[in-house]
């Protein structure tokens, strides 16, 4: 594989591009100069660290810490999805109902990745299973919280509608299940429209990557595939879990509609 | 056997019913009549309906038939005793989509002077009258044994009041019973046999 290293020297010659930027906007009063440092800053910080951290993790390829950074990536993608919502869920709902949807989906699918497509040895093996669980995950996470961003949405600004078809007699998921097409349409329309634009608009990042790792484009392209084929499944397999657990939660085993355990409009349960 | 509620065969039966800003209150209404439900604003008389209709939570023992509410599944309860809201949601576009059978209701429709062709409009043109009184039928196409009306004649002029009340009178007469919310004092007169009163702090009085 023909593969350029570069060194410090050469980033350091890029970072000049960053300086430039602050110089910019000191010249032009933008007030930006102290953001971007920071920003420069704790980009190269965190980066640094999650190199060193995965250096660690391939050299130990030990099933035990694998695991463990895979649910520090899962309970951290769930933090984002309850930072998502206007209204969540109260009380441990908020954070459980989306992060408990994404371990089920992006773990799935992972697995269903690492043991018959990739098939790593051992399947577990890091540089792998972290990559490929993060690419799904930030996708899986965005459907998750755009479904159920929908779904609260919809059941308070379409009470009246939901509690008509309850007060005739409808159980839970009929009276709800406009709502929650909606919902489940808003999660999976990113997705479909990754895919029609991908290659056209942007060429992928983890693409473009291996092509500078000195990959065939052609093996490039199929890696692609795969992993958007997986976010097609994780997305699609986490939204219908979270939306269907939101309309569980939202209604009680009477069928009533519990608008009261969603949380105060400026609260976040 | 299903465990039996307090109250008798063919009774409505509410004993300390209790929820956050309303009661606790009893009554029983035989089937073939009607409660009027009257009280100021504020009082708790849709809390009242809702709670009867178990849309939302609410303690003490209610029955129809002496069979409590908790012996059938939710759904079952609201096929049963149905609430008609004063301002009455919608879930589809046009209004046949929310009947069962909209061919069969040309006499009903004809009655509170509703056109048949109406199945094919949108909701959002309808007026405020016409929405209360598909309402009113979407309910009785479940022939429910409980009505629970709450303002069911509130946006309606003198005669398509009459033809409600006709309607109800006949659901009554074949062995439903009404639960009527209604502010005007002369049609409660005129409709009830029995009248529950709400004080503003949710308790309530009951006569005869």
């Amino acid at each position: 594989m023909s593969y350029i290293e570069i060194d410090l020297w050469d980033l350091s010659l890029a970072a000049i591009l960053v300086l430039a930027n602050a110089g910019l906007s000191l010249a032009l009063q933008l007030r930006l100069e102290r953001q971007f440092l920071i920003a420069t800053a704790r980009m190269v910080v965190q980066l640094t660290l999650v190199g060193f951290v995965l250096t660690t993790l391939f050299r130990l390829s030990s099933p035990f810490w694998t695991a463990l950074a895979a649910l520090a990536m899962i309970l951290f993608a769930g933090r984002e999805i309850m930072a998502r919502q206007e209204r969540g869920l109260t009380g441990l709902w908020a954070y459980g109902l989306g992060t408990a949807s994404m371990l089920l989906a992006a773990g799935l699918v992972t697995i269903f990745a690492l043991s018959t497509q990739v098939r790593p040895d051992p399947w577990y093996d890091p540089r792998y299973a972290l990559p490929i669980l993060g690419m799904i995950l930030g996708n899986t996470m965005t459907g998750i919280s755009l479904g159920l961003h929908t779904l609260t949405t919809g059941a308070v600004n379409r009470k009246a509608a939901i509690e008509a078809r309850i007060a005739l007699g409808a159980e839970r998921l009929n009276a709800f299940l406009p709502v929650a097409r909606e919902a489940l349409k808003s999660a999976l329309m990113p997705i479909v429209n990754a895919m029609s634009a991908t290659g056209l608009v942007a060429l992928p990042g983890m693409m473009t990557g291996q092509i500078l790792a000195g990959v065939e484009p052609v093996q490039a392209v199929k890696y692609q595939l795969l992993i958007m084929f997986l976010i097609a499944g994780g997305t699609g397999l986490g939204s219908v879990a979270a939306v269907l657990a939101g309309v569980y939660r939202l209604t009680d085993s009477r069928h009533r509609l519990r608008l009261d355990r969603l949380a105060p409009v400026d609260g976040k349960g | 056997m299903s465990p039996a509620g307090p109250g008798r065969v063919g009774m409505f039966s509410v004993q300390d019913l209790r929820r956050p800003g309303l009661g606790p209150l009893s009554f029983e209404l035989p089937q073939g009549e009607t409660l009027a439900v009257q009280g100021p604003s504020g009082a708790g008389k849709t809390l009242l309906l809702r709670a009867l209709a178990d849309l939302d939570p609410s303690d003490g023992q209610v029955s129809l038939d002496r069979r409590a509410r908790e012996a059938m599944t939710g759904p079952a309860w609201r096929r049963q005793v149905c609430y008609v809201a004063a301002e009455p949601g919608w879930w589809g576009e046009t209004v046949s989509e929310h009947f069962a059978d909209w061919p069969a209701l040309a006499d009903l429709l004809a009655r509170l002077r509703l056109p048949a062709a109406m199945g094919a409009s949108p909701i959002s043109q309808l007026s405020t009258g016409e929405r209360q009184r598909l309402a009113l039928l979407r309910a009785l196409e479940l022939t429910p044994r409980v009505l629970l009306l709450d303002e069911p004649t509130g946006p309606l002029d003198d005669e398509a009041t009459e033809a409600v009340e006709d309607i109800i009178e006949e659901r009554l007469a074949q062995g439903a019973s009404a639960v009527w919310v209604t502010h005007d004092r002369v049609q409660a007169k005129r409709i009830a046999s029995r009248a529950l009163t709400l004080a503003p702090d949710g308790t309530a009085e009951v006569r005869p």
